[in-house]
């Protein structure tokens, strides 16, 4: 265990490394000076003499990138040239809005996707089998904002049993916390649930076909307790794994989400970012964004080898 | 006798794919309803996209002050919007946006990420690492996120978020023509090409490549779909195609605004872009089975 987590950690830093270089790189493409694009409309000519020093404009650029990564290392992201807020900071305050979305969504999208997948598996071949596959299928076809839209006209325009947008702190007032969220959180849970119900229905077939399901069934067990006893929970740990995984749609999806839905989350603060000309912002959510993703990947990869004894011996 | 020596290198017969698995993969593909029905809307979407300015009722870019957000008429089939302008007309001409950032963000992925691919399986050692490595720091970076940070630094058109877009989807490439190059390279007809003195571009090339396109077509095929949401999402964030120039993405940027008022605004846009990926992902689908290995 200690030999793999060593390994997987080593492998983390040149990806690492060369995410760094890529978000850096990023701000190379700005067409002309970045300090007078970073500058805005004012073009004040302190304010860009001001940035070139700041950010060593006029060294090399392998020097500039080792500055901005060393700023980094030390929780550096570089400041809002909007708000003049630390990066850090600013990603830091809007992330558990993401995260409660996020979190919602992935509950949403295991009610849907196991149960349907399970379902799909077992009644492989059926007209169940063909609808779960037909969900899935508008799952991953449907553009989540337009989801968004038709459920706001739904549930907004036409019932009003549910607010079109805006967000409430849960710690202000659950329930209205609860009732903004959930729409959100069912159309960022909507492609996901597609994800996991393919996934789980492959891995139940896998499942399904092998020794030990075909000897719990010949020792005479009901086939719900095949399929749900024994079946499942083996089936179901590569899912949660795979699933662990989809973070990046989940984030990319939030983007749009919370844009639709006026949710002052993590995706409206680099869509905001993008229009103020806010690169720093742009660089620093991008480059937590990144960060996450290889942390959970790694999580994601130590937990499958704890659960997974054939491993651990191999 | 060396037989290198006899025969011309180029001469050896390559066990390529030949017509007989590609035409059986055909009629597999033409068997599945599905995938049928998917090519029939493709075919429709883009008969649409060529046939637009004469089909379109309206110039999708004139606006009617008379005419704002108006309900589906027989003037108006899909009512009109915000300034006035028709909605189907529209829709029909943001097809060719949709249409052409599929096809050509999936081109750029492919004309990356194959050759990089490749290089990386087929060389392997040092500039195999150094791709994977490059790769995984890529694919860290959510898709969607990655071309909205491109298509903000390189400045909001279509063209940048076709670049933006190929950009983002190049590693799934990289990484998918790597695994086959190297599932492939070990095979007898490759070893026994290298051995005949074919220089090492002219194996990979020739003898590699041929047998690793098929699954590099289902992956083009789904990541058209995927683009098409992709361009559309950049659209309605406003980092792809600018106004007053249609694409369902802004169509439906502007509709969300208006949905008390005028949904139909937002109701045809988004229907034209699920079945526009639903066709893509059926025929991806299809293709799949029908390009599946162990049938070929």
């Amino acid at each position: 265990m200690g030999e793999y987590l060593v390994k997987r950690l080593a492998q983390m830093v040149p990806t690492l490394l060369f995410v760094s270089i890529l978000i850096f790189g990023l701000q190379q493409l700005l067409p002309g000076d970045p300090a007078k694009i970073l500058a805005g409309e004012e073009q004040d000519p302190s304010v860009i003499a001001h940035l070139r020093v700041k950010l060593h404009l006029d060294e090399p650029l392998p020097m500039r990138y080792a500055y901005w990564v060393g700023g980094v290392l030390k929780g550096d992201f570089g400041e809002s040239v909007r708000t003049q807020q630390p990066v850090l900071e600013l990603v830091l305050q809007k992330l558990p809005v993401t995260i409660q979305l996020g979190t919602m969504a992935f509950v949403i999208a295991l009610l849907i996707g196991i149960p349907t997948g399970i379902v799909a598996a077992v009644e492989r071949g059926t007209w169940w089998d063909s609808a779960a596959n037909a969900v899935a299928l508008w799952g991953i076809s449907t553009p989540n904002f337009w989801l968004g839209i038709l459920l706001i006209l739904l549930f907004s325009v036409q019932l009003g049993w549910l607010p079109a947008s805006g967000y409430v702190s849960p710690f202000e007032d659950l329930k209205a916390n609860l009732a903004s969220m959930i729409m959100p959180a069912f159309v960022l849970g909507n492609a996901l649930a597609a994800v996991l119900m393919r996934h789980t229905r492959s891995a139940m077939l896998q499942v399904l076909s092998s020794d030990y399901v075909r000897t719990a069934r010949a020792k005479g067990l009901s086939e719900r307790a095949v399929v749900l006893k024994h079946a499942l929970r083996n089936a179901l740990t590569p899912v949660i794994t795979l699933g662990a995984l989809e973070l990046g749609t989940l984030l990319s999806g939030a983007v749009l989400t919370e844009q639709v839905f006026t949710i002052p989350g993590f995706g409206k603060l680099i869509v905001d970012s993008v229009f103020n000309r806010d690169y720093a912002v742009v660089q620093g959510v991008v480059l937590v964004t990144a960060t996450a993703y290889i942390v959970l990947s790694l999580l994601a990869d130590v937990a499958y080898f704890i659960v997974n004894p054939r491993l651990q011996h191999g | 006798m060396d037989m290198a020596a006899v025969l011309p290198a180029h001469d050896v017969a390559p066990p390529r794919a030949q017509a007989g698995p590609w035409r059986r993969a055909l009629r597999r593909l033409l068997r599945r309803r599905p995938a049928v029905v998917g090519l029939a809307v493709v075919g429709l979407f883009i008969a649409l996209a060529l046939l637009a300015p004469w089909i379109a009722p309206h110039d999708p870019v004139a606006t009617s002050w008379g005419a704002i957000r108006k309900a589906p008429s027989v003037a108006h089939w899909f009512g009109t919007d915000d300034i006035g302008r028709d909605v189907l007309s529209r829709v029909i001409f943001g097809t060719r946006a949709s249409l052409l950032a599929g096809v050509v963000s999936v081109s750029i992925s492919l004309l990356l990420g194959v050759p990089i691919g490749l290089a990386a399986g087929f060389i392997g050692g040092l500039v195999d690492a150094l791709i994977s490595r490059l790769t995984d720091a890529f694919l860290a970076v959510p898709f969607l996120i990655l071309a909205i940070a491109l298509a903000a630094f390189l400045g909001p058109s279509l063209t940048n978020a076709m670049i933006a877009i190929g950009v983002s989807a190049t590693p799934i490439f990289v990484r998918l023509t790597r695994a086959q190059v190297i599932n492939v390279k070990v095979e007898d007809y490759v070893e026994a090409a290298r051995a005949l003195g074919n220089p090492p571009w002219r194996v990979a090339i020739r003898h590699v490549m041929p047998n690793v396109t098929a699954p590099l077509i289902v992956q083009a095929t789904l990541a058209i779909a995927a683009a098409v949401i992709a361009e559309a999402s950049l659209s309605f964030l406003g980092l792809g195609q600018q106004p007053p120039e249609p694409s369902w993405g802004s169509m439906l940027n502007t509709a969300k605004n208006y949905v008390d008022q005028a949904p139909w605004m937002a109701v045809w846009p988004g229907l034209a872009i699920f079945l526009l990926v639903l066709a893509f992902n059926l025929v991806g689908d299809g293709l799949r089975d029908a390009l599946d290995p162990r049938q070929l």
